[in-house]
C-alpha cells in the first residue's frame, strides 16, 4: 500500500513537473515586462514546493519499506534484510541503484524549491524561465525512474527474508557520503537553468553572473565533501590503505568538481569584470553536463563491465539519452545564442582576470587528462578493438605539473589587481612567502632525513601559497579597521567580506591538502608480513606486536578480530588495534575491517589478511601494515575547501536590500 | 599610432606563440604519458596462443579462478591458483595478500607478467562490485 502510494506520488509529481514547466515556459514567452509575471511566477513557484512534496512522500515511502522490511518490493527484496540493523535499512534506501536515484530527484526537486524560496534580485521572468528549465529537466529523470527503474517494483511471490546490503556500503560514512555528492552534482543543475535562462533572455548582465555564483559555490562545496568522504570511506573501508585510485567512479565524480573550480572562478571575472562571459555560460552547461555523465558512468553499469552494458542497455541507453537530449539542447541554444554575448572589458597579462583565466586553462588541462583517462578505454572497448585499462601512473605523472604551477598562481591571486598589476605588488609579499617556503622545507628536509623531488616541489608551493594568503588577510584585516580607531580584530576581520574569508579558507584548503598528498606520496611506507602470536615487527616509528587472532559474532556478522599492540620509543603501550575479518551471514561476502590509530594527522594502518598455515606454531596470520604520514591532511584540505565555498554564500551581498523589488 | 597597432599586433603575436607552444607541449607529454601507461587486458586463450606481444612490460589477465585451485605455501604469503576462461588455464603466483571479494569459482583480475609457464603476479585486484566478471567468462 506505502509503495502504491509513493509510486502514484512520483507518476503525478512527473505530470505537475512537466505541466509547471511547459506553463512557465509558455507563458514568459515574449514577455519582458515584470508586472504581470509576478503572479505567474507565484503560481509556478507553488507547483514546484507540490512537486517537492510529492518526491518527499515518495522518499519516505520508499524509507518507510525499507525500515519494516516490506519484501514486496523488490528493491528491499534484494537490498536488505531482517537481520540488517535499523540504522542501515534506512540507508538501504538509497544504497541501491533505484534507491539513490530516486535520492538524485529528491535532490533535485529540493535545490528547485531553494531557488523558488531563494530571494534574490532577478526579473520574475528570469525566475519563471529558471525554474521551468529545472522542472523540465527533472522530467526526464522522473521518467526514467518511472519507466526504467523503479525502485517500488512488485515483487511476487513474497520472499521471506531478503539479501543484503553491499557490506562495503554498511558503513556510517557510506551513508552520507551519497547525498553530498548528489547534492553537488545537482547543485550544479541551479547554475546550468542560470545559464540556460540567461541564453534564452538573451542577456548577459551581469546579474546572472552574480546570482549564479553562490549557487555554484554551494554545489562545489558539497561535491567536495562528497568526493573527500568517498576518499575517506575507500581508505577505511576499503581495507588497502589507499585513497584515491583514479577509479572511474572516481574520476566521474573529479571531473565536474574540475570544471566546477573553473567555473567559480571564470564568474568571478564575469561577475566583476563582465569579461569572459561566453566561456563562462559554456562552462556552465559543461559542469552539469559532466555531473550527468558522471551519473551516467555510475550507475549505468557501464563500468562494471561494457558487455553487461551491452546486454541489459536499457537503462544505461536511457540515461545516456537523456545525457544527450539535456546536454546537447543547451549547446544547441548556446551555439545559436553566444554570438550575442559581445566582449566586456580589456585587461592585460598581469591583471587578476589573467590569473583566474590560467586557473581555467589548468582546470581545463586537469580535465582533458581525468576524461582521456576514463573514457578512452571504454570508447576502445565499446567499439571492440581491445579491452584496456590506464594505469594510475598515467594521472599522477600530469597531475602533478598541472596542478603546482596552479597553486603557485594562486598564491599571487590576492594581491593582484583588476585589470592590471604593477610587478611590484607581487614582489614584495611573494618574496617573503618563498622566503618561508624554502625555510620550511630546508627544516623539513633535516627533520625527515629523506628527500623527493615531487616532495620538494610539493612543499614549496604549498607554503609559498598559504604564507602569501595569510600574509594579505594580516594585511587586509589590518587595513580594514584603520578608520575606527582602536577597533577589535574580530571588527576588523567582520569588515571584509565572507566571500573573502571564503577565498582565504578553501585557498589555506588547498595547501593543506598539497602537503598531505606529497608528504604521503612520499614517505609513506607499506609492509605485507607473516606474523606469529607475540611476534614483533616495525612500520615506520612504530613497533606493532601480534597478539592473537580471537573469533567474535555481531549482529549480522561473524569476525575474526586480531589484537595488536602498538608501541613507540621505550615501550610503553600507546595504543591497542584490532582490525577485523568479517563474514557476513546473509551474503557470505568476506570483509577486511582495517583498524587505524591516528597520532596527529599521521596514521598506522592494520588490515588481517588470512590465516596462514605453519609448521612450526599455530595462529599464524598474514597482515598488512601502512605507515602513512599526514594522510589525514587530505581530507582535513577537503574540509577547508568546502567550508570556504559555504562561507561566500552568507556574504552580505547576497542579501536583498529591504526596499528593492525581491522575486 | 601605427607603432602602437603593430607593437600591439606583436605582443599577441608572441602571446599566441607562448600559448601555442604550451599547450603543444602539454598535449605531446599527455599522449606520451599515456600510451607508456596503457595496461592491455588479457584471457588464458590469448596468453596461450601468444596473442600477447612480445616486450609489453605489465599486462592485466582476466578470468575465473578455478575451483579447488588455490594453494598458500607454508610460513609465507605466497599464494598459487589457475585462471580459467572455460576453455584454457592458467597458473598464476602471488605473494601478498588477496583481496577480500578473491574466492574460487569468481572472477579476478591479476596485473603482472607472463614467464613463459607461469603468471607472475604482482597485484591481484579488488574490484569495487561483486557481481563483476571478466568479459571473457561472461560471455
Amino acid at each position: 500500500m506505502i509503495a502504491f502510494i509513493s509510486q502514484f506520488s512520483l507518476a503525478l509529481a512527473t505530470v505537475l513537473a512537466l505541466f509547471g514547466a511547459w506553463a512557465g515556459f509558455r507563458a514568459v514567452k515574449g514577455v519582458y515586462t515584470h508586472a504581470p509575471a509576478v503572479p505567474l511566477l507565484i503560481a509556478v513557484q507553488r507547483n514546484v514546493l507540490l512537486v517537492f512534496g510529492l518526491v518527499c512522500v515518495s522518499f519516505l515511502g520508499l524509507i518507510y519499506s525499507f525500515v519494516v522490511s516490506d519484501f514486496s518490493v523488490r528493491n528491499v527484496a534484494e537490498n536488505s534484510n531482517l537481520a540488517l540493523p535499523v540504522f542501515y535499512k534506512i540507508a538501504a534506501s538509497w544504497g541501491s541503484h533505484e534507491g539513490s536515484f530516486l535520492l538524485w530527484v529528491l535532490m533535485f526537486a529540493a535545490w528547485t524549491q531553494a531557488v523558488a524560496w531563494a530571494r534574490f534580485e532577478v526579473s520574475a521572468c528570469f525566475k519563471v524561465r529558471v525554474l521551468a528549465t529545472l522542472q523540465l529537466v527533472l522530467v526526464g529523470f522522473l521518467m526514467y525512474l518511472l519507466l526504467a527503474s523503479n525502485p517500488f517494483e512488485y515483487l511476487a511471490p513474497t520472499p521471506l527474508d531478503g539479501r543484503d546490503l553491499n557490506p562495503l556500503l554498511q558503513d556510517i560514512i557510506m551513508i552520507i557520503h551519497p547525498p553530498m555528492l548528489y547534492m553537488g552534482y545537482v547543485g550544479f543543475a541551479v547554475t546550468f537553468a542560470f545559464a540556460v535562462a540567461g541564453l534564452l533572455e538573451g542577456r548577459f548582465d551581469m546579474t546572472w553572473a552574480r546570482w549564479s555564483r553562490p549557487w555554484t559555490n554551494v554545489a562545489w562545496a558539497f561535491l567536495t565533501v562528497g568526493i573527500a568522504l568517498g576518499s575517506w570511506w575507500a581508505y577505511r573501508e576499503l581495507g588497502w590503505g589507499g585513497w584515491w585510485f583514479w577509479d572511474p567512479v572516481e574520476n566521474a565524480s573529479l571531473m565536474p568538481w574540475l570544471a566546477g573550480t573553473a567555473l567559480i572562478h571564470s564568474l568571478a571575472v564575469s561577475e566583476k569584470r563582465g569579461t569572459l562571459r561566453s566561456w563562462t555560460l559554456l562552462l556552465a552547461l559543461t559542469t552539469f553536463a559532466l555531473s550527468l555523465l558522471g551519473t551516467f558512468l555510475v550507475r549505468s553499469g557501464v563500468l562494471t563491465s561494457v558487455h553487461a552494458f551491452a546486454t541489459d542497455p536499457e537503462r544505461g541507453v536511457f540515461i545516456l539519452a537523456l545525457l544527450f537530449l539535456v546536454v546537447g539542447s543547451s549547446y544547441v541554444l548556446y551555439a545559436m545564442k553566444t554570438g550575442e554575448v559581445g566582449q566586456g572589458g580589456d585587461f592585460k597579462a598581469t591583471g587578476r582576470e589573467s590569473l583566474l583565466l590560467s586557473n581555467n586553462v589548468l582546470m581545463s588541462a586537469a580535465l582533458v587528462t581525468v576524461m582521456l583517462g576514463t573514457l578512452y578505454p571504454l570508447v576502445v572497448e565499446v567499439i571492440g578493438a581491445r579491452k584496456m585499462s590506464v594505469g594510475q601512473p598515467y594521472f599522477e605523472a600530469l597531475f602533478a605539473p598541472i596542478l603546482l604551477p596552479a597553486v603557485l598562481l594562486m598564491a599571487l591571486g590576492p594581491d593582484s589587481r583588476w585589470r592590471e598589476t604593477s610587478l611590484a605588488q607581487y614582489i614584495k609579499p611573494g618574496a617573503v612567502a618563498l622566503g618561508v617556503a624554502l625555510l620550511v622545507l630546508l627544516g623539513a628536509a633535516l627533520i625527515n632525513g629523506h628527500f623527493s623531488l615531487l616532495w620538494a616541489a610539493g612543499v614549496v608551493c604549498a607554503v609559498f601559497m598559504a604564507v602569501a594568503t595569510l600574509a594579505h588577510a594580516a594585511t587586509a584585516t589590518r587595513k580594514a579597521g584603520s578608520s575606527v580607531p582602536q577597533s577589535g580584530l574580530l571588527y576588523r576581520m567582520r569588515r571584509l567580506s565572507l566571500s573573502y574569508w571564503g577565498m582565504v579558507l578553501a585557498h589555506l584548503g588547498v595547501a593543506v591538502f598539497v602537503v598531505g598528498v606529497s608528504w604521503v606520496k612520499t614517505f609513506e611506507t607499506e609492509t605485507d608480513a607473516v606474523l606469529k602470536p607475540g611476534e614483533t615487527t616495525e612500520i615506520g616509528p612504530w613497533r606493532v606486536t601480534f597478539i592473537g587472532v580471537d573469533s567474535v559474532q555481531r549482529q549480522n556478522y561473524v569476525a575474526a578480530l586480531g589484537v595488536f599492540e602498538l608501541t613507540r620509543g621505550d615501550g610503553t603501550l600507546i595504543h591497542l588495534l584490532e582490525p577485523e575479518k568479517r563474514r557476513y551471514q546473509s551474503s557470505e561476502q568476506t570483509m577486511t575491517e582495517a583498524a587505524i590509530h591516528t597520532d596527529l594527522f599521521s596514521d598506522v594502518y592494520i588490515s588481517l589478511g588470512d590465516a596462514v598455515q605453519s609448521s612450526t606454531s599455530a595462529g599464524s596470520w598474514g597482515v598488512r601494515l601502512y605507515y602513512k604520514p599526514l594522510i589525514n591532511l587530505i581530507w582535513w584540505g577537503g574540509a577547508l575547501m568546502a567550508l570556504g565555498g559555504l562561507l561566500t554564500v552568507f556574504d552580505r551581498r547576497y542579501r536583498p536590500k529591504k526596499n528593492g523589488q525581491s522575486a | 599610432m601605427n607603432k602602437r597597432m603593430s607593437n600591439a599586433r606583436a605582443y599577441r603575436a608572441a602571446w599566441l606563440a607562448a600559448i601555442v607552444v604550451v599547450a603543444l607541449g602539454f598535449g605531446i607529454a599527455l599522449v606520451k604519458v599515456f600510451n607508456e601507461n596503457l595496461v592491455f587486458f588479457y584471457t588464458p586463450t590469448q596468453i596461450l596462443s601468444g596473442d600477447v606481444p612480445q616486450g609489453e612490460k605489465t599486462y592485466r589477465l582476466g578470468g575465473m579462478v578455478e575451483v579447488g585451485s588455490v594453494q598458500r605455501e607454508a610460513d609465507s604469503l605466497k599464494v598459487s591458483f589457475v585462471v580459467t576462461d572455460l576453455n584454457n588455464k592458467v597458473p598464476v603466483q602471488f605473494n601478498g595478500i588477496l583481496p577480500d571479494l578473491f574466492k574460487e569459482g569468481t572472477g579476478v583480475v591479476a596485473d603482472g607478467q607472463w614467464d613463459g609457464t607461469t603468471f607472475v603476479a604482482s597485484e591481484v585486484l579488488a574490484k569495487h562490485d561483486e557481481d563483476y566478471m571478466p568479459p571473457g567468462v561472461a560471455q
